[in-house]
């Protein structure tokens, strides 16, 4: 029952006066997962033809609530109007053919297809793939042009870049008949240059009367494209807003129900000695992928260096590397003087001994143990050391001082050593993390993504502890995907593109676009080389 | 095989369980029925027959010492994620190492020492049995299930081969080595009693209790309470957390197979040192595997696995007894029964969790979300 009305409603792209024809409207929706209530009474209208935002901190149940309407989940309780009519969403397929299209937070694309092939996947059309080709790629030039959505038809996805990736999605949405579009994080895998790109095709979707469900955590492209906003805390939507009756601040203020302040004072502090000295490191994943390709640079005491790059562009291996997961394969390490060469021993435990403290990209994959103990967490990589151990057994007394010392100096709530670490919000885990590898007084910190899936409130707190522990001397090298973390905590910044590095500049000279240009490997700059 | 995070763990660890028992006692009364005999009859049976009888409650403790060792044989390589379905082989090979440690020494040497060599002997021949598989599975990526598996057999090949050709007493028609020497093994309880001045009925419960419950009181030291033990436990919950840790992966699964071999082949010296005396073929009788059960069953966790030794030390004991009382129950029925048993409370030990789950929140759900 794919009703012909949306297709071609589709192509004849009437222009819908704006009025206010609720395009969406959810009532009283309630969703449980468990104990935990993702939506709770969530209301939420959305008029016809406008762009909407949602934002909201991590967990606030965002991703929830649009799984619900694109018939994911089923809610507990509550009813969905589309068109100011009651329907039911009972399955995806029910809500593609109510004119309903999501393009997930992780794309659902067949690597080894075409383009064209992944567009048809689920709307072949017809028994026979040829016949159903033709008239979709019809269909399909027509939609690339109306919207200036460029893409290559014959194009393997595998071999293309993600931004084109999520162009695919969201043609496949509007090839299917979509009027309305929801896109959950669409622009965390983005560069500048991709975001601005994605934003003009929402801009024009919209003219042609699509109605857009825009989800981030990202204020600044709320207020750049949406026409209204709400925001989620806690699993309610707690406020309404037109985006140009708002501020960032306020939205802020809405999310983390409190006053927070979303720029950060950077102290002086005095640049010692180089530290860390990484000579042509390069690197081949286990799969024979040359990942890193001639990596040097050095880092200073008191100096937070940022890397800047698309995610998957080398970097997670090069913090791998430098704090001992990986094996060094080829180039040389020199920390303190005392120089690594390639084919050393080298693991994480001598990295520690080394000085080298490491708070890893994904916490839940290396740096905690989620079904421990906070006080086993707190000690994770440290439980050799005699502090907490007499002979071969642990001293769980100290262990547990130690671990009250951390959760109070570092604000980890709940305060108790003993709760499950897998149950602390994602916040607080990176700060009991964040506390421990900082609490080992190290020479070198590495950093990877400290803020993902971090509430606002958190962030504040670790950007605070990072530059507290800079002003003290310690180096800091910082790998995030998130440009303004980069450019508001670094002194210096590299930008990586494919396993090189392709820019260098000082945080004061840096600006998003010329970063952005540089991430996407169209220029090669290194304007403080030869200074 | 997780512990769900939404039930309170008295439910989970206490009455789930208990539950599962009572469906598969339920299940196998309908069995005793469907052949015709009254299956409260043959329950009450079963627990004189394992707590009451005199001497019932030894060999109900001599069973459960197996599954004490060959349990905590199975629990240990789970705490570090490894399947040990091997327990069986190791403790045939325990049994090589208690027989020839007390065949070339039992003429030379005083008994207790030999006993003691003897003891030693079954933990390492049952550790190389346990570190090949795990050396294996860390240095080659051989799967643990699988080589275990095919190390029972070679274990019970090898012994065939021995027993029949190399070991046995000579003049002997039957699979077994000499006796050991007078002197040598471990003493069994009733003699002690009796020594002491006591009057305990005859059963083959010995010395090697006391050992099962001070290796217990270990086992729970070494992982909770040792670095060694907190390593096992982060690579069990997250191999890539362990290698982020610096924990040095494949010898800490080496070190684990050899800790959990030396477990399994203290069952032979239960059987060996303790009741038989002399090395036999088939003296395993499945206790490895059943010890994946109890593992299961017992979480574990020594007390658990205590317990659920218990449990089944009793039935085995209980079987023999309804074997013995009711023509009509034959020594398959029983072992359909133990069977049951292992199928609710082993494999299908969460079963009953996703129900429990929903219940529990249906009435307490809403006072825990604040
Ligand atoms: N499939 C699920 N099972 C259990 N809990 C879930 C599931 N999906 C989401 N949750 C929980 O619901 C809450 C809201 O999650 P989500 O909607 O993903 O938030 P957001 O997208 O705003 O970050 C979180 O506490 C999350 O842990
Ligand atoms: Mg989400």
């Amino acid at each position: 029952m794919r009703s012909s009305e949306n297709k071609t409603g589709n192509e004849t792209t009437v222009s819908l006066p704006v009025s206010t024809k609720l395009a969406i409207e959810l009532k009283d929706i309630t969703k449980r997962f468990g104990h935990v209530i993702a939506n709770n009474d969530v209301n939420l209208k959305v008029e016809s033809g406008t762009i909407h935002g949602i934002v909201g901190e991590n967990g606030a149940g965002k991703s929830t609530l649009m799984n619900i309407l694109f018939g994911l989940y089923k809610p507990d309780s509550g009813t969905i109007f589309l068109n100011e009519q009651s329907v039911e969403v009972n399955s995806p397929e029910k809500s593609i053919a109510l004119g309903i299209g999501m393009v997930h937070q992780h794309f659902m694309l067949v690597p080894t297809f075409t383009v064209l092939e992944n567009v048809m996947l689920g709307n072949e059309g017809s028994m026979f793939l040829k016949s159903g080709e033709e008239s979709i790629l019809n269909r399909l030039k027509g939609l690339s042009k109306n919207y200036g959505l460029d893409v290559d038809l014959e194009a393997i996805i595998s071999d293309t870049p993600v931004g084109m990736q999520q162009r695919v999605e969201i043609l496949k949405a509007l090839n299917r008949g979509a009027k309305i579009l929801i896109l959950d994080e669409p622009t965390g895998v983005l560069t500048p240059q991709e975001t601005i790109g994605l934003f003009d095709i929402l801009r024009s979707l919209r003219e042609q009367g699509v109605t857009i469900v825009l989800i981030t955590h990202k204020l600044k492209e709320i207020m750049s494209i949406t026409d209204t906003v709400s925001v989620m805390r806690g699993g309610k939507v707690v406020a309404d807003f037109a985006t140009k009756k708002t501020s960032s601040e306020e939205l802020a203020e809405n999310m983390v129900g409190r006053k927070v302040l979303l720029s950060i004072k950077k102290p002086a502090s005095k640049v010692g000695k180089s530290i860390l000295e990484v000579k042509d490191v390069s690197h081949d994943s286990k799969d024979g992928v040359n990942v890193l390709k001639d990596i040097s640079f050095s880092l200073k005491e008191g100096e937070i260096l940022g890397i800047a790059g698309v995610a998957g562009n080398g970097q997670s291996e090069l913090l791998d590397i430098l704090s001992g997961i990986e094996a060094l394969q080829k180039g040389q390490i020199t920390i303190n003087d005392k120089p690594i060469f390639s084919h050393q021993e080298w693991n994480s435990k001598k990295a520690r001994d080394f000085g080298i403290a490491h708070v890893p990209e994904d916490r839940h994959k290396r740096g905690l143990v989620l079904p421990f103990h906070n006080y086993e967490n707190s000690i994770l990589g440290y439980h050799r050391n005699d502090q907490y151990s007499s002979g071969f057994l642990m001293d769980k007394g100290k262990i547990l001082n130690f671990t009250n010392e951390l959760i109070q100096n570092f604000d980890v709530r709940p305060r108790s050593p003993s709760i499950i670490s897998g149950k602390l919000s994602g916040g607080n885990q990176q700060k009991l993390v964040l506390a421990r590898e900082i609490e080992s007084k190290p020479k070198i910190l590495l950093v990877g993504q400290p803020t993902r899936g971090v509430d606002i409130g958190a962030i504040e707190r670790i950007y605070e502890d990072l530059m507290e522990l800079k002003s003290k001397g310690t180096a800091i090298l910082l790998v995030s995907v998130e440009l303004d973390e980069i450019m508001s905590l670094s002194d210096r910044i590299l930008v990586m593109n494919q396993g090189t590095i392709v820019g260098e500049t000082s945080s004061s000279n840096a600006t998003e676009l010329d970063l952005g240009k540089m991430m996407s490997g169209l220029e090669q700059v290194r304007e403080d080389r030869n200074e | 095989m997780s512990d769900s995070n939404i039930i309170p763990k008295w439910l989970s660890v206490g009455v789930i369980p208990l539950f599962n028992l009572f469906l598969a006692f339920c299940v196998s009364g309908l069995f005793i029925f469907l052949i015709g005999e009254n299956p409260f009859k043959a329950i009450s049976v079963m627990i004189k027959g394992s707590f009451y009888y005199p001497g019932a409650i030894g060999y109900t403790l001599y069973y459960t010492t197996n599954f004490i060792f060959t349990g905590l044989a199975v629990a240990l390589a789970f705490h570090a994620r490894l399947f040990n379905i091997g327990g069986e082989g190791q403790a045939y090979l325990g049994g090589l190492g208690v027989g020839l440690m007390c065949l070339i020494f039992d003429q030379y040497i005083a008994g207790f020492l030999v006993t003691i060599l003897a003891i030693l002997g079954s933990v390492i021949f049952g550790a190389v049995w346990g570190i090949i598989p795990g050396y294996l599975q860390a240095k080659r990526g051989s799967h643990i299930v699988i080589t275990t598996i095919m190390f029972n057999f070679i274990a019970a090949a090898l012994m065939v081969y021995l027993l029949v050709n190399v070991i046995i007493e000579p003049g002997q028609m039957s699979p077994e080595t000499r006796d050991f020497a007078t002197g040598v093994g471990l003493v069994q309880i009733h003699m002690l009693a009796k020594y002491l001045g006591l009057n305990v009925a005859m059963s083959p419960l010995n010395l090697s209790f006391g050992i099962a419950l001070i290796v217990s009181i270990g086992f729970w030291f070494l992982v909770w309470r040792t670095k060694f033990g907190y390593e096992v436990r982060s690579l069990g919950h997250s191999e890539t957390s362990a290698v982020y840790s610096g924990i040095k992966v494949s010898s800490t699964i080496i070190i684990v197979m050899a800790i959990s071999g030396g477990l399994a082949g203290l069952v032979a010296v239960n059987e060996l040192l303790g009741v038989h005396n002399k090395l036999l073929l088939g003296f395993t009788a499945g206790y490895g595997f059943t010890g994946i059960a109890v593992a299961l069953m017992g979480r574990n966790h020594p007390f658990g696995i205590f317990l659920a030794s218990l449990l089944f030390g009793a039935l085995y004991q209980g079987g023999t007894e309804l074997d013995f009382e009711f023509s009509s129950i034959t020594r398959e029925m029983v072992l359909l029964i133990q069977g049951l048993i292992i199928l609710f409370s082993g494999a299908l030990a969460y079963m009953l969790n996703p129900l429990v789950e929903k219940i529990y929140l249906k009435y307490y759900g809403n006072f825990n979300n604040a």
